[in-house]
């Protein structure tokens, strides 16, 4: 008798996640499937808008990280006012949107690492769901949560003091920005009270590194064996291979570390990247063209950017890539649980870049915006906190949006996902009756490691709510849990 | 006395609500001490386990399940807040009210160009997903609503000193500058 699980994670972000499993008659896994419940229809609604309103109306669509859309729609539609792609803006406005950009960066994985992995860490991956959340971290480690709640609050701050509000900003504007850093918002991130100044940050993030590089020698089995697949890898670089989350060129490595996509300048992503529709989900699948679309998908993120980027270009974080690195071997890493060794690799260089940019007298400079002659079309690109993101927008004479586009992080991290939860399905699931606690628990670890928008804040908050059903032949239901 | 129940849920907003509940930084703790938290995405407790004092409801409705999910909040909570833009007047999703919904499913997934057009043309369409309404509602056109905190997201601070109030009976200060619309 052939069987149906259904795994249904009920809290929503962008989106309401769901999983199913079908089983043959002989109880083996025949299919996973990871749906996207969720839709917004964005890409009809905005046609008829001024170009201009689209980085205050985009960040709409995710209050997780609204900087990013805020960014990549502002990097957009600076091609459509003719400021250039990137390096087209003045000194104080490319550098202020680095700054708002790292601000996201830094309280986004800190959030992350704080609320998500250390309830994890601190009580185990068979802790008590009960205590296995953020409360549980506020009431028994106080002292970590206050360095979560106040690594974000700095995050925020910049934020503020960048774009204007600390979620749903309005800094960027075309061809630039509409403000720059005074000396004394710059001095208060420099030598701010203990504990809110850079230097405390930067020395927290390095803390949170050692920590888990600490949990990792302890737990090998669980950091290195777990999901691990064959994956193409994706991501912006700079112009020379250094790491870069705001601006550069497009980069793709296949499993064994050979360029697929080399350095290509991302207006002409259409040349490049397609995307699939599949009936069962309102997410598409976007993959190479190059590669067709059984082979040319790819993962997004911090796993993808530290496989892409040569190197680093800030110290510490250099000297931490560099270890990350040689545990590889040097080779593509394919491990989903690496994620988070190299998202606090990330927080590291984000606190780094915040500091130098902090130091930078360009911030208080008074030429703000850049302009040049109009054009009718433009693609904006930014590294979200969970990866690569897309923006096209064309416009008509009247400056109204005729065409918008979106290829989100969580979008292009489809196919990896549906993988994960494919291979832990067929590690867990196979000749199973009945759905056990861990059985639920690894799946839901599966998703978690790729931190995907739709239930980033339920990760963020606590743990990811799972339901599962076991569907017997004409769906009689055998088994059902929940928690 | 007990400490009064809080229970929250996000439907069809951009979570950047709850978000904003956060940025009230370290008062979180002392939030903690203050409220007991049932059925919310903060703590995980996926279904009522008692009566709520207070609801706080981010996000309109765009979907049947998010609708089951407001009734649900209004059966078990003696007061029902609408948290933000979404939850009061329906938001940026509610950009697609005049708009039949058909085509906004073509324009995502017949149009975009990042789609093969020699590909077969597929819709979504399975079980698995959710009805999507014919347009996206605000929560007081369902249900009741006691009260509403406005903003897109409301400021932190303006949240802090509602929730304050509702639970020490004291009476509300609002400073201007806390009470905006965006
Ligand atoms: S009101 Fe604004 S912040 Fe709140 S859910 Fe809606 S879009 Fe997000």
């Amino acid at each position: 008798m052939s069987r149906k699980i259904t795994i249904e994670p009920v809290t929503r972000v962008e989106g309401h996640g769901k999983v199913t499993i079908h089983m043959d008659d002989a109880g083996k896994v025949s299919q996973t499937r990871f749906h996207i419940v969720e839709f917004r229809g964005f890409e009809r609604f905005a046609q008829g808008r001024p170009y201009w309103e689209m980085p205050v109306l985009v960040q709409r669509l995710c209050g997780i990280c609204p900087v990013s859309h805020h960014l990549a729609a502002a990097k957009a539609i600076d091609v459509i006012a003719g400021a250039g792609t990137g390096e087209g803006l003045t000194p104080t406005g490319e550098k202020m949107r680095r700054l708002m950009h790292y601000g996201q960066m830094f309280q986004s994985h800190a959030l992350h690492f704080f609320h998500l992995v250390s309830p994890d860490l601190l009580f185990g991956a068979d802790g008590d769901p009960a205590i296995r959340n953020v409360i549980g971290v506020a009431l028994m480690h106080k002292d970590l949560a206050v360095q979560g709640v106040m690594m974000r609050k700095f995050g925020q701050e910049i934020i503020l003091a960048t774009a204007g509000k600390k979620i749903h900003g309005t800094g960027a504007i075309p061809g630039g920005i509409n403000k720059n850093l005074s000396v004394a918002e710059r001095d208060s991130f420099l030598k701010g009270a203990d504990p809110l100044n850079i230097e405390k940050m930067v020395s927290w993030a390095q803390g949170a590194l050692d920590f888990f590089k600490d949990y990792h020698s302890k737990n090998k089995e669980l950091i290195d064996d777990f999901a691990v697949f064959p994956s193409n890898h994706l991501s912006l670089v700079r112009k020379d291979g250094a790491l870069d989350l705001y601006h550069g060129v497009l980069r793709a490595v296949d499993t064994d570390g050979k360029k697929i996509l080399n350095d290509v300048d991302y207006q002409d992503y259409l040349t490049y990247i397609g995307e699939e529709v599949r009936s069962w989900s309102y997410m598409k699948f976007p993959y190479l063209k190059s590669l067709g679309k059984e082979k040319g998908w790819y993962t997004v993120g911090p796993l993808a950017r530290l496989n892409t980027a040569d190197f680093i270009p800030t110290p510490l974080a250099q000297k931490e890539f560099e270890i990350y690195k040689a545990y590889t071997k040097g080779k593509v890493n394919n491990m989903s649980m690496h994620m988070h060794w190299a998202r606090l690799i990330e927080l590291l260089h984000s606190a780094e870049v915040i500091r130098d940019l902090l130091n930078d007298k360009d911030l208080q400079g008074d030429n703000l915006v850049a302009k040049g002659p109009k054009k009718k079309e433009g693609v904006g690109l930014v590294e979200a906190p969970r990866g690569t993101l897309f923006h096209h927008y064309r416009v008509n004479d009247n400056d109204q949006v005729e065409m918008a586009n979106l290829i989100v992080s969580t979008t292009n991290n489809n196919e990896p996902m549906n993988q994960a939860v494919n291979y832990v399905a067929n590690w867990a699931f196979n000749g199973k009756k009945e759905i056990t606690e861990g059985m639920m628990n690894r799946v839901e670890m599966a998703i978690r490691a790729y931190d995907p928008c739709l239930s980033c804040a339920t990760h963020a908050l606590g743990q990811m709510p799972l339901e599962i059903e076991l569907l017997g032949a004409g769906g009689i239901m055998l088994d059902r849990k929940r928690r | 006395m007990s400490k009064p129940v809080v229970a929250t849920a996000s439907l069809a907003g951009c979570f950047g609500c709850h978000m904003s509940v956060l940025d009230i930084d370290d008062r979180i703790l002392q939030l903690i001490d203050l409220v007991e938290f049932n059925k919310s995405p903060v703590d995980d407790i996926k279904t009522f386990t008692k009566t709520c004092d207070i609801g706080i409801i981010e996000g309109g409705c765009c979907n049947s399940e998010n609708v089951e999910n407001l009734k649900e909040f209004r059966k078990h909570c003696k007061i029902l807040i609408s948290l933000g833009e979404c939850a009061i007047m329906g938001g940026l999703p509610a950009m697609r009210n005049g708009i039949p919904v058909k085509e906004c499913m073509e324009e995502a997934y017949y149009n975009c160009p990042t789609i093969d057009k020699n590909d077969p043309k597929i819709m979504p369409n399975d079980d698995e997903l959710p009805m999507i309404l014919d347009r996206v509602y605000p929560l007081h056109e369902i249900v009741k609503i006691d009260y509403y905190l406005p903003g897109c997201p409301p400021r932190a601070d303006l949240i802090w000193e509602a929730l304050v109030a509702l639970i020490t009976g004291k009476e509300l200060s609002l400073p201007y500058e806390v009470l905006k619309f965006d």
